[in-house]
């Protein structure tokens, strides 16, 4: 094959990478190039630097240092029996990339991903190189973020973490029997067992941190995973349940989900259509539930019908108090902070500042109203001092009045 | 009008200016009304008088307050200054007064602040510098007054850079140690291009996923008044109308077909045929596991086609039969041995063409040890169609030979006469030719002797037939 220059490489890379669905430069410690000799910083805010048409933002230079691989994953583009066509970078080449992006203000940093090439010692070497690279002979300090490789020796993925801000492996599928049909080479126990050391690693370095200020700091903006959601069968109330399991066991910061979007040159074992975008937006919301607002995944659980499907039409918030009426309508003035929280509408910015705001005065309509986006979804699960909604709980067709108003559907919405 | 207070700002983000004044005549309890507010360099109000500068023993407000207005000073509207004031001077009876947010002036203050907040934000995010002499400049439009706030970022981020950022009402150029400040600039005053940028437009073309269009969601996070200054944005017109021809392509035929043919075309455009073979290769690999249909239950294996993969005919058979099942490969029983010396008296190289089956599982009843053939039915010929349009859409045969009625139902997908239609091609819905004719093993199973010299001779003389097709449309 002829020599790609690196516009070639870079186009048939990033192409690769773009099914991670992960580009958050978030969470992590404050820094800055100050009396240093490179460039970067974090606010501890991420920072998207430009938006795809695919709704997406674009953080960091998401792309692989090759896309050739020794594993053979149908979901994956870069499998080993697929056509596409492959190219490899060299480490200094995503340094030097990665520096002049970056000094052009284009992106935070990097994620660099890679498909196993060799060895999985061989392939973690290579991503941990330019990581080291970036960090000690330009000592860059913008975001680093580095996927390991489950079997990958330790000590590399020790040295992983030591230079990136986040690591992550991903779980791929949400349930066992879909990794084992799908992705034939990989396993669930080496994967959270990887998961299971890097958060000892992450415990580790914040002890000693707590004691040593000269301490290492060890992927400060922790660990995440990511689930393809569609290549299998698995109901949102599967998905719902391991997600929760890896949060509660692994310490993560975040799970990801991405819709299967059908890939050029799909393996015949996957369903090729459309990318299930609102099931992905649903179980994201569901995430949020979770995670901010104090719903247990049980209760997520319960949200769903009979196929353990939470429904597209309605949010899984709305959806949970449209099916547990007896504890609405909530009384603003008056309910604690757990039972505002999951009023439909009412998001946790709301919620705060009706906290403060009924310390001085008695809330009327109007004055929720200022607080939220969408009075109209808010009002039937609310009193106030002058509203109360009427015969709530008997309607059967409430849930035509809260839902939102079908347009016409489009020929492939998902 | 006439004893109005006026208070000159050095700038329209002059927060010191406005907190000096604010203190002073919220401490002598001017009221609000009674208070002009200007920026330097702006209209003037010929009739307020200017406040004297007092150093007055302040009143304490609450540190939140103070960012707040650190960020509202920045907004676009001439009120702010007015309103700021008002606040300020009911938090002089009130300390709290800012925890009551459902009030409507709490309300509005903490919208600008947002908007602010927001613009600085963006402006962190979509400046674009480009390099000219070792030197970054970027040009940039923000909404609100907020270069002065947004400076710091750049400056902690790009210390070790000499940088500026211009911007129609100022200016700031950082030299690794100063931040020096001047007048403002047009875009002409920017570097016209960095070579850099063409890496970066392919970046944002290869990232973007076109089986998901989310138009609005990157609209809500980067409108438009942004997009003047940002190279990728050229792209996003020709990217989205890109994914919806894809997607109409995907209405015209059936989805699965079309994500196939799309990966090979753009393959092929590539490197001509080199990957079809590893393609062919997925493709039979996948199709050993095949379960579409029952018949993989009794039988010993996938008998898949075979034969160059830039033929210019395909022959398409009925199914494997008990040899053919027990090989692994197709036509080598009885009927492919008939088969192969057709092909021979016709002149066509058996090892030139594909020789594949509309069904790739042997069908038998058990009688005794004998397993004896037994025709597929519809539902069979159908679930096994996947195999043969994908076997067909990699190599793209000119011409497609149906053998026998079963591979005829399969091609055309509906049952096709084949005394009517032997002899000459017909157009298949891809547009490409199939012929039709017997299949071999029926040739074998006529008992007089005279029809079978004479239905062979007819084989042969569609293959010739064929072969002379094949090599007028290789001309």
């Amino acid at each position: 094959m002829a020599q790609l220059d690196v516009q070639a490489k870079l186009a048939i890379l990033a192409d690769a990478a773009k099914y991670d669905a992960s580009c958050a430069s978030s969470g992590t410690a404050k820094r800055n190039s100050r009396g240093g000799k490179g460039v970067g910083s974090s606010e501890g805010m991420g920072i998207c630097h430009a938006y795809a048409p695919d709704g997406r933002c674009i953080s960091l230079l998401k792309i692989l240092l090759t896309n050739s691989c020794i594993f053979d994953c149908a979901y994956c583009i870069n499998r080993k029996s697929s056509n596409v066509r492959r190219a490899r970078f060299t480490a200094q080449e995503v340094v030097r990339l990665t520096l002049e992006f970056y000094k052009r203000n284009y992106i935070e940093g990097l994620f660099l991903s890679s498909g196993i090439i060799r060895s999985s010692n061989y392939t973690m070497e290579q991503i941990v190189e330019v990581a080291r690279s970036l960090r000690e002979d330009h000592d860059f300090r913008g975001y680093i973020h580095l996927k390991t490789i489950p079997d990958a020796d330790p000590e590399l993925v020790r040295q992983a973490g030591l230079h990136a801000n986040r690591v992550s492996i991903n779980v791929e599928l949400p349930t066992t029997s879909g990794l084992t049909r799908l992705a034939p080479e990989k396993d669930v126990r080496q994967i959270e067992g990887a998961m299971r050391e890097m958060k000892a690693s992450i415990a580790d370095a914040d002890d000693a941190a707590k004691r040593f200020k000269s301490a290492p700091k060890f992927a400060p903006a922790g660990q995440s995973t990511q689930m393809i959601v569609g290549a299998d069968a698995a109901s949102d109330a599967d998905i719902v349940r391991r997600s929760s399991s890896l949060y509660d066991r692994f310490g993560l910061r975040r799970v990801y989900y991405s819709a299967f979007s059908p890939i050029p040159d799909a393996s015949a074992v996957l369903p090729l259509k459309r990318p299930p975008l609102m099931r992905e937006h649903r179980l994201y919301q569901s995430d949020w539930l979770m995670r901010f607002y104090g719903f247990t995944s049980a209760e997520v659980r319960s949200a769903t019908d009979a196929q353990g499907m939470l429904p597209l039409d309605i949010d899984p918030k709305l959806a949970w108090a449209l099916k547990f009426r007896d504890g609405f309508p909530v009384d603003v003035n008056r309910a604690p902070k757990e039972m505002l929280l999951r009023i439909p509408g009412l998001g946790t910015k709301a919620v705060d500042r009706i906290m403060s705001s009924r310390r001085w005065r008695k809330l009327r309509l109007d004055d929720v109203a200022r607080l939220t986006l969408s009075i109209a979804k808010v009002r039937p699960f609310i009193t106030t001092l002058d509203w109360r909604p009427t015969f709530l709980t008997d309607r059967t067709d409430l849930r035509m009045l809260v839902a939102p108003r079908q347009q016409q559907l489009e020929l492939f919405t998902a | 009008m006439i004893d109005a207070h006026r208070v000159m700002l050095s700038a329209p983000d002059d927060f010191e200016g406005w907190r000096d004044a604010a203190r002073d005549l919220a401490e002598a309890g001017v009221p609000a009304s009674a208070v002009v507010w200007q920026v330097e360099g702006g209209d003037a109000d010929l009739f307020g008088s200017a406040v004297q500068q007092r150093a007055a023993p302040s009143f304490p407000v609450p540190r939140e307050f103070v960012n707040l207005a650190r960020n509202v000073i920045c907004y676009s509207d001439r009120e702010r200054f007015a309103l700021l004031y008002a606040m300020l001077l009911r938090l002089k009876s009130h300390r709290r007064a800012l925890d009551d947010e459902a009030d409507p002036l709490v309300r509005r203050l903490a919208d600008f602040a947002k908007a602010v907040r927001r613009d600085i934000h963006k402006m962190h995010a979509f400046v674009r510098f480009r390099e000219f002499d070792g030197r970054f400049v970027a040009f940039f439009e923000p909404e609100h007054h907020i270069v002065r706030r947004a400076a710091s970022f750049f400056v902690n981020r790009f210390t070790n850079m000499r940088w500026s950022i211009l911007t129609p009402e100022l200016s700031i150029h950082w030299d690794g140690e100063t931040l020096a400040e001047g007048p403002g600039a047009t875009r002409a005053d920017a570097p016209a291009g960095d070579p850099l940028e063409e890496m970066w437009r392919t970046y944002y073309a290869s990232i973007f996923n076109p089986a998901r269009l989310k138009v609005g969601a990157m609209l809500k996070e980067m409108p438009k008044k942004y997009w003047r200054n940002m190279p990728e944005t050229s792209l996003v017109e020709p990217l989205i109308a890109s994914a919806r021809n894809r997607e109409l392509e995907m209405i015209d035929r059936s989805v699965a077909k079309q994500g196939l043919e799309d990966a090979i075309e753009a393959e092929r455009a590539l490197q001509p045929r080199s990957n079809v073979r590893a393609s062919w290769e997925a493709l039979f690999r996948e199709a050993r596991g095949c379960t579409r249909c029952h018949l993989h239950e009794c039988a010993t294996q996938t008998v898949f086609g075979e034969g160059p993969l830039d033929a210019s005919i395909a022959f398409v058979g009925e199914q494997p039969g008990d040899q053919e099942d027990i090989a692994g490969r197709p036509f080598v029983g009885p009927a492919g041995q008939l088969f192969d010396a057709a092909l021979e008296k016709a002149g066509i190289d058996r090892s030139a063409v594909y020789v594949t089956n509309a069904v790739k599982h042997f069908k038998f009843v058990q009688r005794g040890k004998k397993r004896i053939h037994s025709k597929p039915n519809a539902g069979e010929i159908e679930a096994c169609r996947w195999w043969i349009e994908n076997e067909r859409a990699l190599i793209k045969p000119p011409i497609t030979v149906a053998l026998g009625a079963t591979a005829a139902q399969s091609l055309f997908g509906k049952a096709m006469a084949i005394g009517k239609n032997r002899g000459s091609p017909l157009q298949l819905q891809d547009g490409s030719e199939c012929w039709i004719t017997v299949h071999p093993s029926f040739l074998l199973r006529i008992p007089e002797e005279d029809r079978r010299r004479e239905e062979r001779a007819l084989f042969v003389r569609d293959l010739k037939r064929i072969r002379a097709r094949a090599e007028e449309l290789a001309a």
